[in-house]
């Protein structure tokens, strides 16, 4: 039993960092039709601006703001940094193909994606890197009797009030009518007056920035971070995301915290070594038994 | 009669295909004029080269005295400009309120809440089946439903010009009379300007003051609905030849 919650709780966490990934690229394809191949590397990227931020002078940012202050900086920093980069990688990298067609994008992004994991290689090392433990919090204390600790806790809540806000703005704002209206039907949109620039540059700052908020709260968990890990990690919300339904925000988030919960599970209980080739396996069943995703993409007829 | 909408020498080319060969149609304050013409005539084209969605080639439109060519196509709304696209695009994965509040949404100038519910009961007065669907999803709407669906949203702005494109394509003939009734009832009662293409000659020329023929492109023949309807072209060609008093 003790195996089953320490395993559950792993889950969670980690499924949240999917389901914060897995936002990013839903949101995207939603409006874009693009599957940002580079977002995993974004997420990559949040990672190293929280540990340069922490590491930085001596640790000056935790030694003056406290440990729980200085993760809040540094998912801070990370959110604004990838935003901005994000929009940087629109116009860079997806405006100027968007008239050469879906092919020459998804090119575009994997280009994009090499460009990000040889950028950070080049600049932080191709040894992986790790949090110092003076900047992580490391309190365990028990709760309703099982072990958890503190920063399982944080990055938790952290991440359901983050998707809870997400999902607020986008199903419950007149704004985030706008934006499902321009995923639907770019140029009635248009009609409406929605400037779909304006979505398309929301899109792409807040769908990287939660990747990169992701980005430090999973440098915090697992301590080291690499150069690369933004395949793995991308590659894996990409599943969750497909796991979900594509497009669709709350099967981001389900597909995302499920995903998290069957890799830990399977890893606790039958094969810590096989969880990826598990991962991957989930992709390719829900890919044959149910393309359109848990949630799919709710399908009304045009009468 | 003031202009509000002038187009001249409109020319739009879709690759090497011309589908307007330069036209002229004018659109008067408190106006319905309606455009006919066969299937690829070039009505829709017309109407969303006004609404900017389709870039043009050569010509010039103006709005009020105002050059319409250099703005932006998201503006048109906020600038009491309002088309109801041919095969209603509503989008189909919103609720019916959703939709609704769209209509409104480059309108910077609309204060939220009790104006807008205001203008909101108005349509739902036009359309009181809409606020029976008012949280059921446009896709699941009957083709009527979301023909009067996407005129509301095409209200809901408070437009002086309303571009509508086919608002009786495939629709019962009881819908279709009350889309025409209400057609009639904005005109009359709300002023609005309205440049309504169609295929149903009869109905159209009904309504409006005064009619273009659109025919490959080119203006064909143009006059009041009276004179058109009396027409022994307009009356073979669109008119099934019968005779239709005025």
């Amino acid at each position: 039993m003790a195996t089953f919650f320490e395993q559950l709780i792993n889950g969670l966490t980690i499924g949240s960092f999917y389901a914060l990934v897995a936002l990013g690229y839903s949101m995207v394809f939603g409006v874009m039709k693009l599957i940002n191949f580079a977002h995993g590397d974004l997420f990559a990227l949040g990672s190293y601006l929280g540990y340069t931020l922490l590491v930085a002078s001596s640790s000056w940012v935790t030694v003056h703001f406290g440990l729980w202050g200085g993760m809040a900086i540094a998912m801070l920093f990370a959110f604004t940094g990838i935003g901005f980069a994000g929009v940087l990688m629109e116009r860079v990298a997806y405006r100027p193909v968007y008239p050469a067609g879906r092919l020459s994008l998804v090119v575009s992004a994997l280009g994009m994606s090499i460009f990000l994991q040889n950028g950070i290689m080049a600049i932080w090392g191709s040894r992986p890197q790790a949090y110092p433990a003076a900047v992580v919090p490391s309190t365990r204390f028990s709760l309703l009797g099982l072990p958890v600790t503190s920063l399982q806790v944080v990055i938790l809540l952290v991440s359901f009030a983050l998707m809870l806000a997400i999902w607020f703005i986008v199903e419950k704002t007149t704004f985030g009518a706008a934006i499902r209206a321009t995923a639907l039907d770019r140029s009635t949109a248009t009609l409406m007056g929605i400037d779909v620039r304006v979505v398309i540059f929301f899109i792409f700052a807040l769908g990287p920035a939660l990747g990169g908020i992701a980005g430090v709260m999973n440098g915090m968990y697992y301590r080291a971070i690499s150069f690369n890990m933004g395949w793995t990690y991308g590659l894996k919300a990409f599943t969750a995301t497909i796991l979900g339904g594509i497009g669709n925000i709350p099967g981001a988030m389900i597909g995302g915290l499920l995903l998290g919960l069957m890799e830990s599970l399977f890893a606790g209980y039958v094969s810590g070594a096989w969880k990826d080739v598990f991962v991957f396996f989930i992709l390719i069943v829900v890919l044959i038994w149910r393309p359109t995703g848990l949630l799919g993409e709710k399908t009304a007829e045009k009468v | 009669m003031a202009t509000v909408l002038a187009i001249k020498n409109l020319v739009v080319n879709y690759g090497a295909v011309e589908a307007l060969k330069g036209i002229d149609v004018e659109l008067g304050e408190h106006d319905i004029v309606a455009v006919l013409g066969a299937n690829g005539a070039g009505k829709t084209t017309l109407l969303k080269s006004i609404s900017r969605i389709q870039a043009i080639k050569g010509g010039t439109i103006e709005y009020k005295g105002k050059d319409l060519v250099t703005a932006p196509a998201f503006r048109l709304a906020g600038l009491g400009i309002s088309h109801v696209p041919e095969g209603r695009h509503v989008f189909a994965t919103l609720t019916t309120e959703e939709n609704l509040n769209l209509g409104a949404y480059g309108v910077r100038s609309m204060p939220a809440g009790k104006v807008m519910e205001k203008t909101k009961e108005w349509i739902f007065s036009l359309f009181p089946i809409l606020k029976e669907r008012r949280k059921q999803l446009a896709g699941t709407l009957s083709g009527g439903e979301q023909q009067m669906l996407a005129i509301g949203r095409g209200l809901i702005s408070k437009p002086q010009v309303l571009l509508l494109d086919e608002p009786s394509l495939g629709l019962a003939p009881i819908i279709v009379q009350e889309i025409f009734r209400v057609i009639r009832q904005i005109h009359e009662e709300e002023g609005v300007s309205i440049l309504l293409v169609e295929q149903n000659a009869r109905k159209a020329l009904a309504v409006a003051r005064y009619g273009y023929i659109l025919e490959l492109g080119r203006i064909a023949i143009e006059g009041l609905a009276c004179d058109l309807k009396n027409d022994e072209r307009v009356r073979s060609a669109y008119l099934g030849g019968s005779k239709v008093s005025c």
